[in-house]
């Protein structure tokens, strides 16, 4: 289980926003880190099959991408960073919407989703419309959904930007121990430097080039610096990410 | 993937746009307000002015409020389906349309589910319409309302179809607005929606020509038929092509090799 990416380059007209990526992330909690613009987005777009690949080969639980999409998308939950769910419905709507869409029947769908719900505290919120939701209920929601035709592999795109220090606590700790009791493989994309852990796999992407792919600490120690933020400077020569 | 897992999928989409326009009661409100306008006020006025003789299906004269009332329920149907189609440029624009995207199930038989339950909202309006139009005197018998379910499917698929087209080629709400005056209201006037062809033919001929070369002409008769019982085999082959081929064409467009390509 897992995703395996060959020589992946996309371009944007002339700019090249990837060039020849190759990964190979397993099941546990993988963090893609990058500065604003190294490729991240294309990277997650891409490994969702939302844009085409244009060069290179994306495998996903064994199956190729472009051949096996439909079974691959059966076994794939997505986190984007731009919220997806629709205001004027429910809690509740939005999740059964979402089960439909995988072809499961309303019945089965309710208990995946209050069993959810109630593991991120918003089974009271189940009737609420989303657009009476705050930033953070609505973030658990859209991470509620991604689970609820129990995914194998987990793709979230700075799902914990914009969000407050509780929030973001709550879903990361969430998404971790989820990793640590289901074989699962997460990709968490972001640019927050605190939200990498020293035993998290570790991708660093910049300017659609992975620089480096191992254990947190095993990169410390391997580029013999004392902590991520040196690593990542050392990396990418920038100082933007946080 | 087996049969259920289809069912329930279009089922899930079918109640996603009921919950939507019940959300949006002014979309109700004005679906049944436009209509009721150009029968109750325009039609009125227009009575005394107009008349209509005798023609097809109908077995004696008719007042104007009879004859167009097809028009109008079409016109209902029109909008839905123009309507619906924003929300799929809206869905685009914030995002929704990802999840969507993101379905195991094929995009072809996902957006088949979005026109059958536009289609589904269309019979609704037209039937909500059609009972409010009894009010002014307009009868349909229990037989036509029965054999006009069908044709206001079809009308109802073809024009959610040819919305979806045109979603699928605009990229910015916006654009949308304007691309709506350049087809709601050409294809409603320039049909038999409110007068009679040969009216038209008398008034101008090449009005007339575009008019019979206007699928919603064929829409406005094949539904003028149905609520009479009959078929109008010319108006439904023309109607049932028509919707095969926008149909075609609009999930073309909706891949995501041509979306990309665009």
């Amino acid at each position: 289980m897992g995703i395996v990416t060959n020589n992946l380059s996309f371009t944007y007209g002339k700019k090249k926003a990837l060039n020849n990526v190759s990964l190979s992330l397993t099941a546990g909690f993988n963090v893609l880190l990058g500065p604003n613009g190294a490729g991240k987005s294309t990277l997650f777009s891409l490994l969702t099959g939302l844009t085409q690949t244009a060069q290179g080969t994306i495998h996903i639980n064994e199956n190729d991408l472009h051949k096996s999409k439909s079974k691959i998308m059966a076994k794939m939950g997505v986190v984007f960073q731009q919220s997806t769910l629709d205001l004027d419905l429910s809690v509740k709507q939005n999740l059964l919407y979402y089960a439909a869409l995988h072809g499961i029947a309303p019945k089965k769908a309710l208990i995946n989703i209050e069993l959810i719900l109630s593991q991120l505290s918003l089974t009271e919120r189940l009737h609420d419309k989303v657009r009476t939701l705050n930033g953070g209920h609505r973030r658990r929601v859209e991470i509620a959904r991604a689970l609820i035709h129990q995914p194998n592999v987990l793709l979230l795109d700075e799902a914990t930007v914009g969000l407050d220090v509780e929030s973001r606590l709550l879903i990361i700790s969430y998404v971790r121990n989820l990793c640590a009791k289901r074989d699962i493989c997460v990709l968490w994309t972001t640019h927050l430097m605190d939200e990498v852990e020293s035993s998290d796999q570790l991708i660093i992407i910049n300017k659609g080039e992975i620089q480096a792919q191992a254990q947190s600490s095993e990169l410390c120690e391997q580029y013999n610096v004392d902590d991520i933020y040196q690593l990542y400077f050392t990396l990418t020569h920038t100082t933007e990410a946080v | 993937m087996t049969l259920n897992h289809y069912f329930f999928c279009c089922l899930g989409i079918i109640k996603r746009e009921i919950f939507r326009f019940f959300q949006q009661r002014s979309r109700l409100f004005s679906a049944l307000v436009r209509p009721l306008l150009w029968l109750i006020v325009f039609a009125a006025g227009f009575r005394a002015a107009l008349g209509v003789s005798i023609m097809e299906p109908y077995g004696t004269y008719i007042t104007y409020q009879e004859y167009i009332i097809p028009g109008l329920c079409c016109m209902i149907v029109l909008f839905n389906g123009m309507q619906s189609s924003l929300s799929m440029v809206y869905d685009r624009e914030m995002g929704s349309m990802k999840v969507l995207l993101m379905s195991p199930l094929p995009l072809p038989f996902l957006l088949c589910c979005k026109l059958i339950a536009i289609s589904f909202l269309s019979l609704m309006q037209v039937y909500v319409f059609l009972l409010c139009a009894q009010l002014v005197d307009v009868d349909i018998s229990l037989f036509g309302y029965l054999t006009a379910a069908p044709a206001i499917f079809l009308i109802a698929f073809f024009l959610g179809a040819l919305g979806l087209l045109l979603s699928s080629l605009i990229k910015q709400l916006e654009n949308f607005a304007g691309v709506m005056n350049f087809v709601i209201f050409p294809m409603f006037f320039l049909s038999s929606a409110l007068y009679p062809l040969w009216k038209m033919q008398e008034a101008s001929l090449w009005i007339y020509w575009l008019c019979q070369y206007n699928p919603f002409t064929y829409c406005v008769e094949l539904l003028r038929f149905a609520l009479f019982g009959q078929l109008n085999l010319t108006a439904f082959i023309v109607i049932l092509s028509a919707t095969v081929l926008t149909a075609v064409l609009a999930l073309i467009s909706f891949s995501p090799k041509f979306s990309q390509q665009r």
